[in-house]
């Protein structure tokens, strides 16, 4: 027994799911394996409500954790070891692996936790612990009980065929697996905020479909590069998706000569998102996904948002809404995406920002100046000239 | 049409230096070291490419050491001469406008107790010559003034210099060193010790500037200075450069460096007129233009440095590359200073001066007739620009 490596993963939410909760497990599972499809001679199946995986010793298990612990609907991780549904193995079982943990880190004080999942196992779940916590206070003399704050808690849980011992939990994002949740299109700066909102919605299920405005040449190329950059980091959580980069220039040239200076922002922000919705509905999203945070600066007051919102008609999820800037950039430093987005290019020229931005948008006049332009003709044409990107994580 | 105008970034390398580099990988693979005559023919080769150097700094072979490029060169120097004359003075003397391979090496020295002075320039790279001579004291060691300025292309007097030197150590009886930085000048103005550079002690080159090979440099160092070595290990190039020859880039260099200077006038001319031609067709067809490069014989035939007011270099930048043309800017397209230029801020260009500043740099392929073609290009480029801004 132990040759290998074993893994419980528990599914969080997942497990609320009534009866979609195999259909749930089985995209959890699938999505588990694509993230390890780098390691031979791992097996990951469902049982019993949870998700093990078998590893091969020689294989990185640290490495292989963090893989899973990337896995959307992940809740925790434990590192187990297993024995036969039996008090003695999993007495001898419990000793060794405590006398393990005496050596790497030195414990002292230990409780153990029984459970049976088993209801036919003859020993109720109190008794489990209190019999094999005997055999390891036998079995590792310099170990004594505390009930209170014990250096170890030890789980051992037995099922049907057989029990696993293990300490200790390794948090998992949580959220729901991909591709339960629809797809979404997201608006995809190089800015600290969107790769954020982007992560946000595909944990919670959604597949991720994205799309990139620039002015190029106002905007460097190495901005795009850097987009690309960010869109990969993400893409290791949501898996490989399409960027659609598009060029904004013709229709911000068309904004500077013929409207008000200080709405120029906020026109484009209506452009950005008629062209999104239009690229949304021809690759099957439903929703589009923005990284605005409620007065973060001119174009996201509460005014500009509700202006911005009327030039769409499909929901524009935004879930960083009410987060304090401080909190999203933990997130993006957690994520990963932190250090790529302060990078400095600038996806935008100072050309075409204005000195005074309108805070205070009325969407009366925003039309009226938009009346002055060929909307829908130079929609098209930015549609038209789009490029698609393959975002494939490394 | 691709029309490069970055040459002082780097150099097309000539397609006989790239031949015979890919001869030398092939089969003159053997290291100099060596005792066999594998070793021996790669020695031969590199005596070949010492040679041609030292015939372009007019020194002899033995003056010449081959380094990994014109930034390790500079900091041989630098920290070598640091190291070789602490006890005799604290002084450095250098340019505002070095290249950042002297500026952040004497920054070091200067943390480490040196005295670094820092010599102006006037709005058209002109050294402060009045500031130089002042600064030039008995405890000075080391004088280190680049042959030409990257960004302006402004030729620095280092024979004017190097006479100034020579008379303040006849005078005072001191040893003040004297290095130039000649990347840029390599090849565009003569650098000769025997002629134009009299008394110049330390010269550095790069490789890929002249249509070379890049990671590959040389250091020239009059006889008889003891500068202390920088990179030590082996003792190859009789000590003062260990590490065993990059003799691929040595041959390359030494072939870029023969032609270099067998071609001299005719390189010199080609770039001329290019220059000419490019410099009065923006004169005459672009307003509101700011030409930071000398206008006159000092200034390198290889640079052309204009603000186009009222523009971004960045954006000028990436629309001539729609076209096919390659050039640089005086500052990156970002809101913070950083990225600005040390050499126009320090010639006295303002902000707007700066971000609208473009850096034409030709070589020898560049053609008059290429140059109607950029100029329309960079002409609709402004305008554009221009036209977009005017709303604002």
């Amino acid at each position: 027994m132990n040759e290998q490596n074993i893994l419980i993963v528990r599914c969080g939410e997942v497990a609320l799911k009534g009866m979609n909760k195999p259909y749930f497990e089985r995209m959890l599972v699938d999505r588990i394996k694509k993230n390890l499809r780098a390691f031979d001679g791992v097996d990951v199946r469902r049982h019993e409500g949870l998700i093990f995986v078998r590893a091969e010793k020689n294989l990185d298990i640290n490495a292989i954790i963090k893989e899973i612990s990337k896995v959307f609907g992940v809740a925790s991780i434990s590192k187990a070891v297993e024995a036969s549904s039996e008090l003695n193995a999993i007495g001898d079982e419990a000793v060794r692996y405590m006398m393990n943990l005496i050596e790497e880190r030195g414990i002292r004080t230990f409780k153990v936790e029984g459970k049976r999942a088993d209801k036919t196992f003859p020993v109720k779940s109190p008794e489990i612990g209190r019999i094999i916590g005997a055999k390891v206070l036998v079995g590792c003399k310099v170990l004594k009980v505390d009930v209170h704050k014990p250096d170890v808690l030890l789980h051992v849980d037995v099922r049907s065929d057989r029990t696993y011992i293990y300490e200790g939990k390794i948090a998992g994002f949580g959220g729901l697996p991909l591709g339960t949740n629809g797809k979404g299109l997201t608006l995809l700066s190089g800015g600290i905020d969107s790769p954020v909102a982007t992560w946000m919605m595909a944990k919670r299920g959604m597949l991720i479909e994205a799309v990139h405005f620039h002015s190029y040449p106002y905007t460097s190329q190495r901005a795009q590069e850097k987009v690309e950059d960010l869109a990969r980091i993400v893409a290791s959580y949501c898996g490989r998706f399409k960027m659609h980069v598009i060029n904004l220039l013709p229709i911000q040239e068309q904004i500077v000569m013929n409207c008000p200076e200080e709405e120029t922002t906020i026109l484009v922000r209506r452009f950005m998102m008629r062209i999104a919705e239009r690229i949304a509905k021809e690759t099957g999203c439903m929703m589009l996904i923005t990284g605005e945070n409620l007065g973060q600066v001119a174009s996201q007051t509460a005014e500009a948002l509700v202006v911005t919102d009327a030039s769409v008609s499909m929901p524009v999820m935004r879930p960083l809404i009410a987060m304090d800037k401080v909190d999203i950039m933990d997130k993006a430093q957690e994520i990963g995406t932190f250090e790529t987005s302060i990078q400095p290019y600038e996806d935008c020229c100072t050309v075409f920002l204005p000195k005074h931005p309108t805070t205070k948008p009325k969407l009366e006049r925003i039309l009226q100046s938009e009346s002055k332009l060929d909307v829908e003709g130079l929609i098209e044409a930015a549609v038209k000239s789009q490029e698609i990107v393959n975002i494939i994580p490394e | 049409m691709l029309i490069y105008l970055d040459n002082s970034s780097t150099t097309r390398q000539y397609d006989q230096v790239t031949d015979v580099m890919v001869q030398v990988m092939r089969d003159t693979y053997g290291n100099p070291s060596s005792l066999h005559s594998l070793g021996i023919a790669a020695e031969k080769k590199v005596r070949e490419a010492r040679k041609a150097l030292a015939a372009v700094f007019g020194g002899t072979e033995e003056e010449i050491y081959f380094t990994s490029g014109g930034t390790e060169s500079d900091n041989t120097v630098l920290s070598g001469a640091a190291e070789a004359k602490k006890h005799t003075g604290k002084k450095i003397i250098v340019s505002a406008v070095e290249h950042p391979a002297v500026l952040e090496p004497a920054k070091r020295l200067e943390e480490a107790g040196f005295e670094v002075e820092y010599i102006g320039v006037d709005r058209q790279c002109h050294l402060d010559m009045e500031q130089l001579r002042r600064a030039l004291t008995k405890d000075t060691i080391l004088i280190s003034i680049m042959g030409v300025n990257n960004e302006a292309g402004t030729i620095m007097p280092v024979g004017e210099i190097a006479r100034m030197k020579d008379e303040f150590n006849r005078v005072h009886g001191t040893n003040v060193w004297l290095h130039s930085d000649a990347v840029q000048a390599l090849g565009k103005v003569p650098v000769s010790v025997k002629k134009e550079w009299c008394g110049v002690d330390f010269i550095s080159a790069s490789g890929h500037k002249i249509h070379g090979p890049k990671g590959i440099g040389a250091l020239y160092a009059k006889k008889g200075l003891n500068l202390k070595p920088f990179m030590v290990g082996g003792g190859q190039e009789r000590h003062m450069r260990s590490g065993t020859e990059n003799t691929p880039g040595i041959i390359g260099f030494g072939l870029a460096a023969k032609i270099a200077l067998d071609n001299f006038e005719d390189r010199r001319a080609a770039m001329t007129a290019a220059r000419k031609h490019l410099l009065e067709g923006i004169k005459q067809e672009i307003p509101d233009v700011l030409i930071n490069s000398p206008e006159d014989e000092t200034c390198c035939p290889s640079v052309l440095n204009v603000s186009f007011m009222g523009t971004r270099g960045e954006v000028i930048l990436h629309t001539l590359e729609q076209d096919g043309i390659f050039v640089s800017t005086g500052s990156a397209c970002s809101s913070n200073k950083k990225g600005q230029s040390h050499v126009l801020t320090a010639m006295g260009l303002n902000d707007k001066e700066i971000e609208s500043a473009v850096r034409f740099s030709f070589s020898e392929f560049n053609t008059v007739e290429e140059m109607d073609y950029v100029l329309d290009k960079v002409k609709r480029a402004v305008i554009s620009f221009r036209k977009l801004g005017s709303f604002r």
